[in-house]
């Protein structure tokens, strides 16, 4: 399998109220297209900051990042957020939805920040999204109208739009009850089964055992690095909509 | 229009071409729009000094406008091409000791026979203008008597209801002639035919060969220039007048009698070109101010010419100041909305962190907050200029009401709509909203998307 992303020799040092602290001291990942990463690790280990390098909203202060082929370590501000309206989904805590768009206008932002010409084939994909995710009764609701595991739902509808190589999920279930949080984790597996590379932080033993590979970290370092075999899921019902979430060929 | 203003328009039509046609224009206006109308009362408070400012250029300009006309009309009515020479009392007649029982000052048939020596006068009309009652039978008026001469008519454009104005032949038979102005006309002969009929004035009596049409009065704007109503005047020939009246007149009002010997009280000089006027008038100011010929400055020469000078320059203040005032109403206006925007950039930093995650780049959310507050200050234009515009429609009807006399002065000039104007302030409006949502915008753009994504 191609690699997604790698990572070399990754550090990260920054300073709050002017006591230097040094996040990542020397992080190495390989992430590979396909595979299902869970990042664990107590809080201050340093996966929030790898988390926010890996999604390009922050740059490393020495080592190398290569997404997709290209090194985004040295990258612009301009191009960074290229890179992540091409490359990355995002799928976060507390959803981040914006309250004032429906369903199917928030699914539809990243289009937007592509440059692509909104029409009605780019609203039709949308819809498709949010049919995929359970959500085709409900395309003119507004955020504030959905429930949590619903808004969830919507954004990772959002995360598929621009067909991304690489989804970040931060904590994804992390506000969500144990019902709701099994279903999310079905639909990211089922993703992941479909082809989809997923990084998910977490600090859930339960929730990281969805995954196919578990990274654990500690004090900006690397602790661990294991496969791990998930239960076998049962993924009967209609088969994912190929077309929404790959590349024309 | 001028060069300012083309470019201020022209730039404001890319502007709303740019918005309408282009797919990250209307997404940006759509959302501006959306974030607007979710904070109603916010954004109209927001606009408030926008819309004051707009509707306070467009009215204020509107007045200036009536004003010029009316100023300008009462100058077209005097004539540009024309001067007026009038006799004035002097003031040191009223506390010295040469105080005399009959005042003798002004202009003289001596002064007339001079200036028909000018080669650039074309015209000389003589005026002698005194108070007089009119009596017919029982019925009497008190009317303005003006003995002059037949080219009165031309020089003062005058409209016959009825029959005649006063001929040559008039004025060298001495003929007892008058012609009457409409409200003299009225009051004298309420029932009956007044052309053909006779008057009395002073001792003689006079065949009323004509009847004068309404006239404008022209407003009176000091110095020698005094408001005139000459509805309430009976015109006769000059040399009548000479005859009948003699040089000296003697004026009974309210049980005061009062007596001045002038022998002509306004000479209208006519001249046979604009560009001649203002020397012609210094020309007739010198011989005017020969000492042996007035010892007294006991005339006054008005060149309306002068006032068109004077209006232009007025006018060049009344923009400045309203420059002025429009520009600190607008900067008023743009720091509140410049504070209103600093405070929804930061409600609304985790939508910024969001946006930017998704991919959005600094210059997307610097164009998504520029364009919310242009949106703003342009409907707030807008807004003003709707009221601007209807209140200029609305004046008459305003100062009709019964309180209104309060309010308006009578004769105060009514606003005449000025165009431009509304294209100015609309423009001014949107480029506030540029440069008071720069710095919001770029506050919002600028932001670490990471801390902004944290939050709450």
């Amino acid at each position: 399998m191609p690699e997604v992303l790698r990572i070399e020799n990754l550090h990260k040092r920054y300073s709050v109220e002017s006591t230097a602290v040094h996040a990542l001291k020397g992080v190495n990942l390989v992430v590979h297209q396909g595979d299902f990463v869970a990042l664990m690790g107590p809080s201050g280990s340093g996966k929030s900051t790898l988390l926010n390098v890996l999604g390009c909203l922050d740059r490393p202060t020495e080592g190398s990042y290569h997404l997709g082929g290209e090194d985004v370590s040295k990258m612009t501000d301009d191009q960074l957020s290229s890179i992540r309206s091409r490359y990355l989904g995002f799928i976060f805590q507390q959803y981040n939805l914006l309250p004032q768009y429906t369903v199917v206008e928030n699914i539809e932002i990243p289009l937007i920040y592509q440059g692509v010409r909104l029409n009605a084939d780019s609203r039709d994909r949308c819809i498709g999204l949010a049919e995929l995710v359970g959500l085709g009764q409900r395309l003119d609701h507004r955020p504030m109208q959905l429930s949590g595991g619903q808004q969830q739902r919507v954004a990772i509808a959002r995360s598929l739009v621009n067909r991304p190589q690489l989804i970040l999920a931060d904590e994804p279930t992390g506000n969500l009850d144990t019902k709701t949080s099994h279903e999310i984790m079905v639909m990211l597996s089922r993703l992941n089964a479909s082809g989809k590379t997923i990084v998910m932080v977490t600090h859930e033993n339960d929730i990281a055992s969805w995954s196919r590979r578990i990274v654990r970290m500690r004090d900006g370092e690397v602790e661990s690095d294991l496969p791990n075999t998930p239960e076998p899921i049962d993924f009967s019902g209609p088969p994912l909509p190929m077309h929404l979430l790959e590349e024309a060929a | 229009m001028d060069i300012f203003s083309i470019t201020l328009v022209s730039s404001l039509v890319i502007l709303l071409v740019f918005l309408a046609t282009t797919d990250k224009g209307r997404r940006g206006l759509q959302l501006a729009l959306r974030s607007l109308w979710l904070h109603k009362l916010r954004s109209f408070l927001s606009m408030l000094g926008i819309i004051i400012g707009t509707s306070a250029v467009i009215i204020l300009m509107a007045f200036g406008e009536g004003s010029e006309r009316d100023v300008l009309e009462d100058i077209k009515r005097l004539g540009t091409t024309n001067i007026i020479i009038r006799s004035v009392k002097p003031t040191d007649d009223a506390n010295t000791n040469r105080r005399q029982m009959v005042a003798t000052y002004g202009l003289t048939y001596q002064d007339l026979e001079i200036l028909k020596t000018i080669p650039s006068i074309t015209r000389l009309v003589p005026m002698r203008i005194f108070p007089q009652e009119t009596r017919r039978g029982a019925r009497a008026h008190n009317s303005r008597v003006v003995a002059t001469v037949p080219r009165y008519a031309e020089v003062n454009e005058l409209t016959l209801l009825d029959g005649r104005f006063i001929v040559e032949e008039d004025d060298e038979r001495m003929n007892n002639v008058c012609v009457l102005g409409l409200e003299t006309a009225k009051t004298l002969f309420p029932f009956e035919e007044a052309l053909g009929s006779s008057v009395k004035l002073g001792e003689f009596v006079y065949v009323v060969v004509g009847l004068l049409a309404e006239r404008m009065p022209t407003g009176g704007t000091g110095g020698s220039q005094a408001a005139e109503d000459f509805n309430q005047d009976i015109y006769i020939p000059l040399q009548t007048a000479r005859g009948r009246f003699g040089e000296r007149i003697t004026m009974r009002a309210a049980g005061s009698r009062s007596a001045e010997k002038v022998e002509m009280h306004q000479i209208t000089v006519t001249i046979e070109d604009v560009d001649k006027v203002r020397p012609t008038g210094e020309i007739v100011r010198a011989i005017l101010s020969d000492p042996e010929r007035h010892p007294r400055q006991d005339w006054a020469l008005t060149v309306p010419l002068d006032r068109l000078e004077l209006v232009e320059r007025t006018k060049a203040n009344i923009r400045q100041s309203l420059g002025i005032y429009a520009s600190i109403s607008l900067l008023v206006g743009g720091i509140g909305i410049m504070n209103v925007m600093l405070a929804t950039v930061t409600e609304r930093t985790r939508e910024v962190g969001i946006r930017r995650a998704l991919g959005a780049r600094r210059s997307d959310i610097t164009f998504q907050f520029l364009i919310e507050t242009m949106v703003q200050t342009g409907i707030g234009g807008l807004l003003g200029v709707g009221f601007g515009v209807s209140y200029v429609f609305a004046h008459a009807a305003l100062k009709a009401l019964p309180m209104a006399a309060m309010l308006f002065q009578d004769g105060s000039p009514s606003p005449i709509l000025h165009l431009p104007s509304i294209t100015w302030s609309l423009s001014t409006a949107v480029g506030v909203g540029v440069i008071f949502g720069i710095y919001p915008a770029l506050r919002a753009a600028y932001m670490d998307p990471i801390e902004a994504l944290r939050h709450v």
